[in-house]
Formats: structure tokens, sequence, C-alpha cells
């Protein structure tokens, strides 16, 4: 099966630690200005997904979700969550920890994507 | 370079080594007592510590006890404060270019000669129209009046981005003081100093509590002022998922919002702008260039050039030309035209799109990677100016990089360069380049943003309304109409007929 995000291991790693402090966290892959095309993780349930939001798999235990509108700009690809340092991005909670989280792409090869294909359009979440 | 600049603010009291929060018109240290260091994009280095805080409480109490009177205070009376807060800031004009430079790492030049300016003349404005502000007396028959009054809204939350920090504070306050609000104010984490500075040059001119400036993470301080129950209103400048959640937690308290979003402009050139080598051709291939303003950290950077397909190698040529004159290099030097990007995190999100976008084909023309200009800048983040030559649906057309880079495209007539242009999911701003002035009119219409520059890019005038359609945001910046998007409306309808009317 494949999957439409990834997370490296310094990400995993990162994320359970947040987990530590927050609880139950999920992700939103943002778009747009300043901070834009960021992933931002908050605790679950901060921000409200709804009919207009992809889910496109779970990293690290978190939902991770990205605007349905946008997905079809972003469906060819692959998303790979990274971290770097580096200082705020929105009230995505890593920010004060000195790091951001970070979306790598990958083009999906001819076969991953008859695969996706054949496996239907992706879900909205409710 | 570097050092000189730091000892040369140092000396003028204007740069401490620690700032406070500044809440009801004083230095205040944060109730947690702690605070992070503020790097300088410049040189990667530690220029200042500010507060780790959340005070957002205490901004609001302040904030509170000021209201009712400043939202009385004559409208002659809180211009002639804009005015003297526009006064002070011009007498120290180089010192904060210097400051904004050293705090975000753009090129000296543009602090000087561009935001500074900007931040003076948009405090004027303001100063200026909410004296020819006026409400409305509507007679709705011979005996009955309705008045409508503009009133302050009270305190109002303002969450500002760091690619232009002062200037972008100023957007936000300078209508918001001449409507006769009060504001809790949170600077970005990447760029505080600049807004901190403008508060110790200012605190004296204002009465305690009109403004109030809280630093610390979006997460710590932004995400509880997004979320009080005591602002009516939220101001936010940043991405779509912040602006989605902050249109959330103001809905939790039924308050309006203004959002600006960011976007893919695009820029289009049509191919008249070829038809002779003269003034015209090279502004037009100024325009192409300006993607590489402010480092490419411009919501509405015109990082997508949409390009006629009869002059396109033509100009092309000329454009990437253009494009490797831009010297890049140390922000103090007067003569560099493109700086530091202004953290890490962008800088690397800078060079995941260098690889995303060579991966799905597009060609780089000039450009593609970080920028090593050693030196006592060697540990900055600084990228070279980048075109990508490639199709509309590829990531590094439809995603905003905020970096120097354009993606460059081409099209055979007005109907395919319309279909690009709006094939986004953005609508801020767009800039189209010709000599016929019916085109531009019908281009001008027809584009889905909020600023279509014609026969120019980049401006940014107080008197002109900005802010974006589609998932752009919500609300204006900028022109008198700002006022209004800072005020309630009040209605007051009165009868002046002594009779019955006779229903009961």
């Amino acid at each position: 099966m494949v999957r439409r995000v990834e997370i490296t291991d310094a990400a995993t790693d990162l994320v359970a630690r947040l987990q530590g402090i927050h609880g139950a966290l999920m992700f939103h892959q943002s778009g747009g200005s300043c901070d834009g095309s960021a992933p931002m993780c908050y605790p679950q349930g901060d921000f409200r997904v709804g009919p207009q939001d992809v889910p496109l798999g779970e990293i690290a235990g978190c939902p991770f979700y990205i605007g349905a509108a946008q997905f079809e700009y972003w469906r060819h690809t692959q998303l790979i969550i990274d971290v770097v340092p580096g200082r705020g991005s929105g009230f995505s909670v890593e920010a004060p920890e000195g790091v951001r989280f970070l979306t790598r792409s990958r083009v999906f090869t001819d076969d991953e994507v008859s695969q996706l294909e054949a496996a239907g359009p992706p879900l909205r979440a409710a | 370079m570097y050092h000189e600049a730091i000892e040369k603010v140092s000396k003028q009291v204007l740069i401490r080594d620690r700032y406070d929060n500044f809440i009801g018109g004083k230095w205040v240290a944060p109730s947690e007592g702690r605070y992070f260091d503020n790097p300088s994009p410049i040189t990667g280095k530690r220029l200042c510590a500010v507060p780790r805080s959340a005070d957002i409480e205490l901004a609001l109490d302040a904030a509170h006890k000021a209201k009712d009177a400043w939202g009385k205070t004559s409208v002659a009376e809180r211009s002639r404060i804009l005015n003297k807060i526009a006064d002070k800031l011009e007498s120290n004009l180089d010192l904060l270019a210097l400051v904004e430079t050293l705090d975000n790492g753009k090129p000296i030049r543009e602090t000087t000669y561009a935001d500074m300016p900007l931040v003076v003349d948009h405090w004027r404005y303001f100063a200026s129209v909410v004296r020819a502000q006026e409400g409305g007396i509507s007679e709705i028959d011979a005996e009955t009046v309705a008045y409508h009054y503009h009133e302050p809204l009270g305190v109002v939350g303002q969450i500002i981005p760091w690619n232009f920090p002062i200037l972008m504070a100023t957007w936000k306050l300078a209508p918001a003081l001449a409507a006769g609000n009060c504001v809790v104010l949170k600077p970005a984490e990447q760029t505080p100093l600049g807004i901190l500075v403008v508060m110790e040059l200012i605190a004296d001119i204002l009465p305690p509590g009109v403004i109030n400036v809280v630093n610390g993470f979006g997460v710590e301080a932004g995400k509880p002022l997004a979320q009080n129950k005591r602002i009516a209103k939220i101001a936010f400048t940043g991405e779509t998922t912040t602006g989605r959640l902050i249109m959330q937690y103001a809905s939790d308290n039924i308050i309006p919002v203004t959002l600006e979003l960011g976007g893919k402009s695009p820029n289009i050139f049509f191919a008249d702008v070829a038809d002779a080598d003269d003034d015209f051709f090279d502004k037009a291939l100024e325009g192409f260039a300006m993607f590489a303003l402010n480092q490419g950290e411009v919501c509405t950077c015109p990082s997508r050039a949409l390009v006629q397909e009869k002059v396109y190698d033509r100009f092309m040529e000329r454009a990437v030309a253009r494009t490797k004159k831009i010297k890049q290099g140390h922000p103090l030097d007067p003569t560099t035209m493109i700086g530091a990007q202004a953290s890490n995190d962008q800088l690397e999100k800078i060079l995941s799109y260098f690889d995303i976008g060579r991966q799905e084909g597009a060609k780089v023309l000039t450009g593609g990677k970080r920028a090593q200009l050693g030196g006592e800048i060697a540990e900055g983040y600084y990228v070279e100016p980048t075109i990508f030559e490639g199709n509309n649906k590829m990531r590094v057309f439809q995603e905003e990089i905020f970096g120097p880079v354009v993606s460059v495209t081409k099209f055979k007539d007005d109907d395919e360069a319309l279909a690009i242009a709006n094939d986004t999911l953005y609508g801020l701003g767009a800039g189209i380049w010709t000599r016929n002035g019916n085109r531009a009119y019908r281009f001008g219409r027809a584009i889905q943003a909020g600023r279509v520059w014609t026969n120019c890019y980049h401006a940014y005038p107080a008197h002109a309304a900005f802010g974006g359609y589609k998932a752009s945001g919500i609300g204006r910046e900028n022109h008198k109409m700002m006022l209004d998007h800072y005020q309630q409306t009040k209605n007051v309808l009165v009868s002046y007929s002594t009779k019955a009317l006779g229903f009961f």
C-alpha cells in the first residue's frame, strides 16, 4: 500500500517528545504565505477538520490532514515530514523547542500513481 | 560590517541585550521569567533576548483600562498623536532601518528607502484620513432620520508577520489607533526587535495601554490572544492553516477577523512589451525581477511569470540576464539588492522546493541553490535568485515558496493567460504588462485577485486597498476604508414626529 505521507526518524522522535508535553497530536498541512507550506502540529482536536479536508494518513500516531483544494495540486507527491532547526510557525506546538517540522516531497512513480488510483479517491474528513 | 552596525545601534541605546514586554506604557518582565534568543539572519548569531511569555491577560487588562479614554479622545487629538509618532520615527529613520535589517536580514537599501518611509507615511495617512471620515444622516421620511456613527471596536488583537515586521505592524496599528481602538500586538517570534525599538521611541507619545506588545511563541502567546473573549477583533497575516484556526477561534467568540494569507501571484507579460527595446521594455524586465524583492518574502511576490509564446525566447533571454545582475551580498552593504532569508527553517523550505521542482521536471534557468557568501556572513541564510521553467500544474507554480524564486511558463493568447493566472488557490496580487490599455483594463478586472498591478509591481501606497480573493484571506488593509474594519456602525434612528403610529 502506497503511503501519501511519511515521517523521518528525527521527526518521529520529536513527535514522541511533544506527545509527552501536549498529549495526542494532529497535523494539518498549510499553504500560502509567511510560514506557509509548513506542516502544522496541534493538540488533537484543536484544529477542527471537516469535509474540506483530506486525511492523508497517519504518522507517529498522529492523523495528517491537508485541505481538499490544496490536495488536488499536491496529490502527485508523497509528503515526508522532517524536522530542522528553526523558529516559529503559526501555533504549531514544536516552535518553542527551537525546531520546525518541514515538509519534504517526492514525486510518486507511475506504478505508485496506478496503485493510488486503483485504491480510489481518498476519503474526506467528517 | 555587522559588528560596526551592532555597535552603532547599541550606542544609541536602541538595541538592548534583553527586552521585556511593553504593557500599560511600561516595560514589564515576563511573569514566568523566561526569554529566548533572537538571532540575526545576517550571521545566524544572537542579536538580543526577548520574552518567551504568555502575558496576554496582563496586556488585555492594560488595554481595557485605556480603551474608554482613548475611544473618547477627539479625532483631532488622536490624529495629532499619530502625526507625532510619524515625526519621531522619521527622525530616527536611519537607525530603524538598520535595526530592521539586523532583525530580518533584508538589505539596508530597502529598509532605508522603502520600508521605513512607508511606515512614516502610513502613520501620517491614517492621521489624516480619520479627520476626513464622516458619519451619515439618512432622511427616512420627513420626520424620521437615521444617524450613522463610527465607534471604535474597543480592544483588538493583532498578530504580525516577520517579512516586513515594522511595516506590517504599522499597517495594523495605524488604522486601529486612528479609529480609536487599543491594541494587544504579538510580533513574529522571528523578528521581534524592530517593533520593540519602535515602542521604545514612541512610548512617551502614547497614553499607557493604547498599544501593548507581548512577545512569545505563537502557540504560547498568539493562541491565547486569538482565543481570548476580551478582544473585539483579531487581525492576522500568515498562512492558510493558521488563518483557518484563527477563524475557528473567532467563531467561538463571534468576533470579526481580518486575514491576509498569502498568494501565488501571476505576473503576465504580453508580447507587445517587446515591441520596442525602450524604457517601457526595461521597466517590464525590472517588473519580472521583482520576484527577488525582499528575498521573495512577500505575500504578493510575483512568483509565477506568464510570458506570451511569440516573444518568450527573446523576453526570457533578457529576463535571465537581468536576474543574474541582481547583486546579492551583505545586507548592510548599501549596494546589496538581495539579502538573507529571515530564518533557517525558511531557508530549508526553499531548498526543499528546489528539490521538488527538479523532481517534477522544472528546468532551472538560473540559481537553484543556497548562496555561500563567506566571511562574517558565512552562517547566514542566503539563496540565489532562481528561475524555474515549467508548467502551472507543478508544485513550484502552486505553492508559495516565500523565497527569491519565480516559476515561468508561456501562454498563446488572452484566454490561456487568464486561465493560467486564475488556476491557483490564491488571489492576492497579480501583475499585467502591456502597451495596450484596453487589454490591461480587461485583465485587471478579470483576474481574481485583490490587487492587480498594471505596468508596475510591488508598490504599496497607503491610499490603495490591499487584500485577497479566494484563499488569500478576508478583509482589506490600507486605504481610508480600513478605518471601517476597525469600527462598529452605530445607527440611531430618530422620530421627530409627536404623533402615535396608530397601530395599537
